[in-house]
């Protein structure tokens, strides 16, 4: 790369730099600042003075440093070998610094994003003398054992192929194709850079009504989330945030997961570079890790790289989904995101909106969700991004300026709830604040492949839980036993739908993740006994006795007993409790 | 020439006379080109040197923060050195059994002791890569900690305590009796004082004393009358002993460091006096990843032998838990111990809440081979059981104990039962995992079996029923 030198530091305060005399410099072009080379980012141009965010440490950057222009903008380098990796916010491997540096992360190392000295085995799917356009696959690289990498022309390529590389071995720099185009010739090797803030184009948007099954119960089927959507997940200290995000991020039935521990803890990511290789994935049977890139920028790390994070993994999964698959990105935490940016703003001093976050916040939050979509591919396939982002308000309060900004631009919001969580109720989804306008979009989709009567056992479940909280306003006042059983059995079997359906258990080899067909027969269980339990009641049965049913008291537990593999034990279950009400009736009716 | 190499031979240039002086801020006009976060002395017009750290540089001033305060200092008479390189603390472990100030220099008479090594107190940030995952259960002989809210060694673990609460008495019991289970340890424990008291610097003292443990133990004195600017750096230098004890020495450290708020008031002192943006109550917007910077020192290394297990404590301003300086800690902490002020009134020690404190690093520390194979079902049984005593008691508040359901009676007793002798236990009372949890057991033994839907039916039969080990 040559490299110049723009300017010199004028002044240094934290992570925000002035430089001056800068004569060439281009908006957001990636720059080095000092001998040590402390990559930074240039935000802001005014006369000949510049404002660069560096994302390193900047301890020991003094005034009249010099500052080198690379020419280029902050970009990733795309291309087979990123899966089954990790790397910090501006895509520096992990694994590569811990070789460079040792334990600790030092200041001004560097490593190539994607090993150049590894070999792929690249067999090519077109010709010479093939016309290719942009996204055109250009032939396939086996990245891991489950995933097939599609390498494509990049976006702005077009023209008659003059060479193509027979099938072998090549690293990941090696031209592989020689593209004759209107410009001239153009060499491509596996390897493409693209610029971390600007969205990859595709052929067109199309509408998203095909659900991304986490495995999760409450998430499935009551609150759907569909591929290419856009979620946030917002709740206090302790509510299972990351819990729920390690649990979708195991479960879901995405090709390609992207993680960004934005701002979190170190031992989180530890937690995700242990468990996941040693996970099996219940769809293709092969090593969660296989699918996954991990992008950890914890709390202690530069906190410029932190507001980089986000845009790096949300590219990372475009590029895949350019490829034909359908990728799930989880940003844990996206306040910590909001609050870097809030820090690099007051570094500037410019002039704050509400607490203290700059007025573009909402712009920079909306542009960071629109990036998620359903898309036909530059290549005429189909392929998604979905956005599963954490918020982390103050204080648990989702009035704060984050929250309710993400809340604009999200299709589907679970809400996080303190008492829920404190009672150890997990996933800590709250049923009365949470909602998703995908509903309508996936329900054909549920009565086409799981059953037809899902939408009608949901709307009905809902409802009780809304009836649930009247009753429960009653018995605060005057306690359970004013009600008649009848009321009584409300609460019941919405407790039961909570103990038995809503809590799930994220260290149980059953209950951990479901299949859609068990969440239906779950949920159709529970609705047989709320329906099977009014009538007994009306013919005389009490509550006491109708909760002292063998197989009511199995219906708890199913989660557990029933495995996904054999949903035909649910009949027994259902038989055995009609059977065991029905011995009710002919004693007390 | 490098830059860095220019810097440390300007370092040898002293300036005469400051621009400006602001409380802890000193402000120097044309100087060379001073490095970000450089170390600097000061030197007063008597001839003392402080130390002090660059905040800001620019071509036209550099903004030092003086850690022992400018009193006294005049605007002609300061004399500034740069010293071309960050602020550094010697350690080795011979500062174990000494008594320091906040900038690491003996405060109890004796000598200076020889350093095997000198890093940058700010530290650098572990590879995420290069962590070992905690999983090693310290038992700390306090029911309500190692049965609810496990501790784990590499963990941070805060207390979120109220003025007048006895936290400096947990914070004490649980140095003096945590252990890991199966042999002794090569331990230290380095704590770092922040504008507390001198009498609870003594207590502190006192304690390990009476445990035999003070050779194990360094401590970090910046009291309620030291510069408060001290306390900034405190808890740096602490930690970097303390990763030195842990990387470099194998040993395995408890590091305590009370009261973080004083810390956070600090911090808020000088980022006012700068002048800069405020986010939450005053407190600097950058307040969370300063925090993070010191909550993070801690943890495992692969294939290092030691650990640094961090137990901070803070007092919540009025109780409150969402202030900023709990809230952002626990978004950074792997769980929180809250203490309770009703449950104090009661007479309970420790006051811990049962239901917002959370160990997160609990769940792959317990169980079989760890703990017991139980601990699991029953820890979250106890959970859940308490939540709904919170409950009844709510209801009974409002409608009279009378009125409640025979469950809802047996619900209170529970209660009653999991709070006086689950939770309270003596100052001096260290109980194995295995007595915590029987007692967990007994408690449970108070509500009926069909209530109990987070324990399998085999626990239930070993454990429940008694015809099980217990």
């Amino acid at each position: 790369m040559n490299e110049r030198i723009i300017g010199q530091v004028r002044r240094v305060n934290g992570p925000v730099i002035e430089a001056m005399g800068i004569g060439d410099a281009r908006m957001l072009e990636l720059v080095k600042v000092g001998e040590s080379g402390l990559i930074g980012e240039i935000i802001k141009l005014s006369g000949n003075g510049a404002t660069i965010q560096v994302y390193e440490d900047t301890t020991g950057v003094a005034p009249l440093d010099n500052v080198y222009g690379t020419g280029r903008p902050l970009s990733l380098e795309l291309g087979p070998g990123l899966l089954g990796t990790i790397y910090d916010g501006i895509q520096r491997p992990l694994d590569a610094l811990l070789a460079l540096s040792g334990r600790f992360i030092e200041r001004g190392v560097s490593a190539e994003a994607l090993d150049r000295t590894r070999l792929w085995a690249f067999e090519p799917r077109v010709a010479v003398g093939d016309e290719v356009s942009a996204g055109a696959v250009l032939g396939v690289v086996q990245e891991t054992s489950r995933i097939e990498h599609r390498v494509c022309a990049p976006p702005g390529v077009s023209g008659r192929l003059v060479s193509v590389a027979p099938a072998g071995e090549y690293r990941v720099d090696e031209t592989i194709a020689v593209v004759s185009g209107p410009d001239g010739e153009r060499e491509l090797s596996m390897m493409q850079r693209w610029p971390i803030r600007e969205p990859r184009p595709v052929a067109q948007r199309k509408p998203l009504d095909i659900p991304l099954i986490t495995g999760q119960r409450v998430i499935d089927t009551l609150f759907p989330l569909a591929k290419g959507g856009t979620v946030a997940i917002p709740g206090g200290f302790g509510t299972g945030k990351t819990m729920t995000q390690h649990a979708i991020a195991k479960w879901c039935d995405a090709d390609i997961i992207v993680y960004i521990g934005c701002g979190e803890r170190g031992n989180e990511m530890t937690d995700v570079l242990n468990e996941f290789p040693k996970l099996v994935d219940p769809r293709t049977g092969k090593s969660l890790m296989e699918r996954t890139i991990l992008i950890a920028n914890t709390s202690n790390m530069p906190v410029s790289a932190r507001e980089a994070s986000v845009y790096t993994g949300v590219t990372l999964a475009e590029y895949y989904r350019d490829q034909g698959y359908h990728v799930a990105v989880m940003a844990d935490s996206t306040s910590r995101w909001a609050e870097a940016l809030r820090e690099l703003s007051g570094r500037m001093e410019e002039m704050p909106a509400e607490e203290g976050f700059p007025a573009y916040l909402p712009t920079r939050i909306a542009e960071f969700y629109e990036r998620a979509g359903y898309a036909e591919t530059l290549s005429g396939a189909d392929g998604s991004v979905t956005i599963i982002g954490a918020v982390s308000p103050p204080g648990g309060d989702f009035s704060e300026p984050v929250t309710q900004h993400t809340k604009r631009f999200v299709r589907c919001f679970w809400g996080l709830d303190r008492q829920l969580a404190n009672a150890r109720h997990y996933p800590a989804i709250s049923w009365l604040d949470s909602y998703s306008e995908y509903l309508g979009d996936v329900r054909p989709w549920w009565e086409e492949r799981v059953g037809p009567d899902w939408a009608t056992a949901r709307e009905e479940i809902m409802e009780l839980l809304q009836k649930e909280v009247r009753l429960l306003q009653v018995v605060k006042l005057v306690g359970p036993d004013a009600l008649p059983d009848s009321q009584r059995f409300v609460i019941e079997v919405c407790s039961m739908f909570k103990n038995a359906f809503l809590q799930q258990s994220a260290f149980d080899d059953v209950d951990r993740y479901s299949t859609v067909e068990k969440q239906l027969r779950m949920l159709l269980a529970i609705m047989a006994y709320w329906r099977r339990g009014q009538e007994a009641i009306k013919r005389g049965v009490t509550l006491h006795k109708l909760k002292r049913v063998k197989a009511v008291q199995d219906l708890v537990k199913m989660k557990f007993t029933i495995p996904n593999e054999s949903p035909e034990e649910f009949d027994r279950l259902m038989a055995r409790l009609e059977r065991g009400i029905d011995q009710l009736e002919a004693i007390y009716a | 020439m490098r830059d860095e190499e220019r810097r440390v031979l300007m370092s040898g240039r002293e300036y005469v006379g400051a621009a400006r002086i602001d409380g802890p801020l000193v402000f120097v006009r044309g100087t060379h080109p001073v490095g970000y976060r450089e170390l600097v002395e000061c030197v007063d017009a008597d001839g003392n040197v402080r130390l002090g750290m660059v905040l800001d540089t620019s071509d036209d001033a550099v903004v030092v923060q003086v850690f022992e305060g400018t009193d006294g200092l005049t605007m002609p008479g300061t004399r500034t050195r740069f010293r071309g390189r960050p602020l550094t603390v010697g350690v080795s472990d011979r500062m174990l059994g000494r008594v320091f100030d906040g900038l690491g220099r003996p405060v109890d008479g004796g000598p200076a002791p020889l350093a095997d090594d000198e890093p940058d107190v700010n530290g650098r940030p572990i590879n995420p890569t290069a962590r070992e995952y905690p999983r090693d259960f310290i038992q700390t002989g306090i029911s309500v900690i190692d049965g609810m809210n496990t501790l784990i060694r590499g963990q941070k673990l805060p207390i979120f305590s109220g003025n007048g609460l006895p936290h400096n008495e947990l914070a004490a019991q649980i140095a003096r009796q945590a252990k890991l289970r199966g042999g002794a340890t090569d331990f230290a424990v380095v704590f770092a004082a922040m504008g507390v008291k001198h009498d609870v610097a003594r207590f502190f003292m006192r304690s390990f004393e009476e445990t035999g443990a003070l050779d194990n133990v360094a401590l970090f004195l910046s009291l309620a009358d030291a510069p408060s600017i001290e306390r900034i750096i405190t808890p740096r230098t602490a930690l970097t002993l303390a990763e030195h004890l842990a990387y470099d020495r194998g040993l395995h450290v408890l590091v305590v460091m009370t009261d973080m708020s004083n810390y956070c008031e600090s911090l808020r002192e000088i980022s006012t006096l700068r002048g800069e943006i405020p986010s939450r109550k005053g407190y600097p917007g950058y307040l969370y990843s300063d925090l993070a910077e010191l909550y993070e020192r801690s943890g495992m290394i692969r294939g290092v032998k030691g650990s640094i297990t961090q137990l901070p404590i803070l007092t919540m301003p009025n109780d409150d838990i969402s202030h900023p300086i709990p809230d952002l800690s626990g978004y950074i902490t792997e769980g929180q111990i809250v203490f309770e002020r009703e449950m104090n009134g009661r007479g309970i020690y420790p006051p811990v809440a049962g239901l917002p404190s959370l160990s997160r690093l609990m769940k792959d520390g317990i169980g079989g081979g760890m703990t017991r194979e139980d601990h699991p079902h029953l820890a979250s049984q106890l959970f859940a059981a308490y939540s709904y005593v919170k409950d009844v008691r709510n209801l009974a508040s409002v409608i009279g104990e009378e009125e409640l359901t025979p469950l809802d009676h047996q619900y209170m007793e529970f209660g009653e039962f999991f709070e006086r002798r689950f939770v309270n236990q003596r100052r001096d009372e260290d109980r194995t995992i295995e007595q915590t949890l029987d007692l967990g057991w007994e408690a449970l033994k108070l509500l009926p079996a069909e209530e109990l839907h987070r324990v399998t039916d085999e626990e239930l039969d070993a454990y429940y029923h008694g015809n099980g080990q217990s």
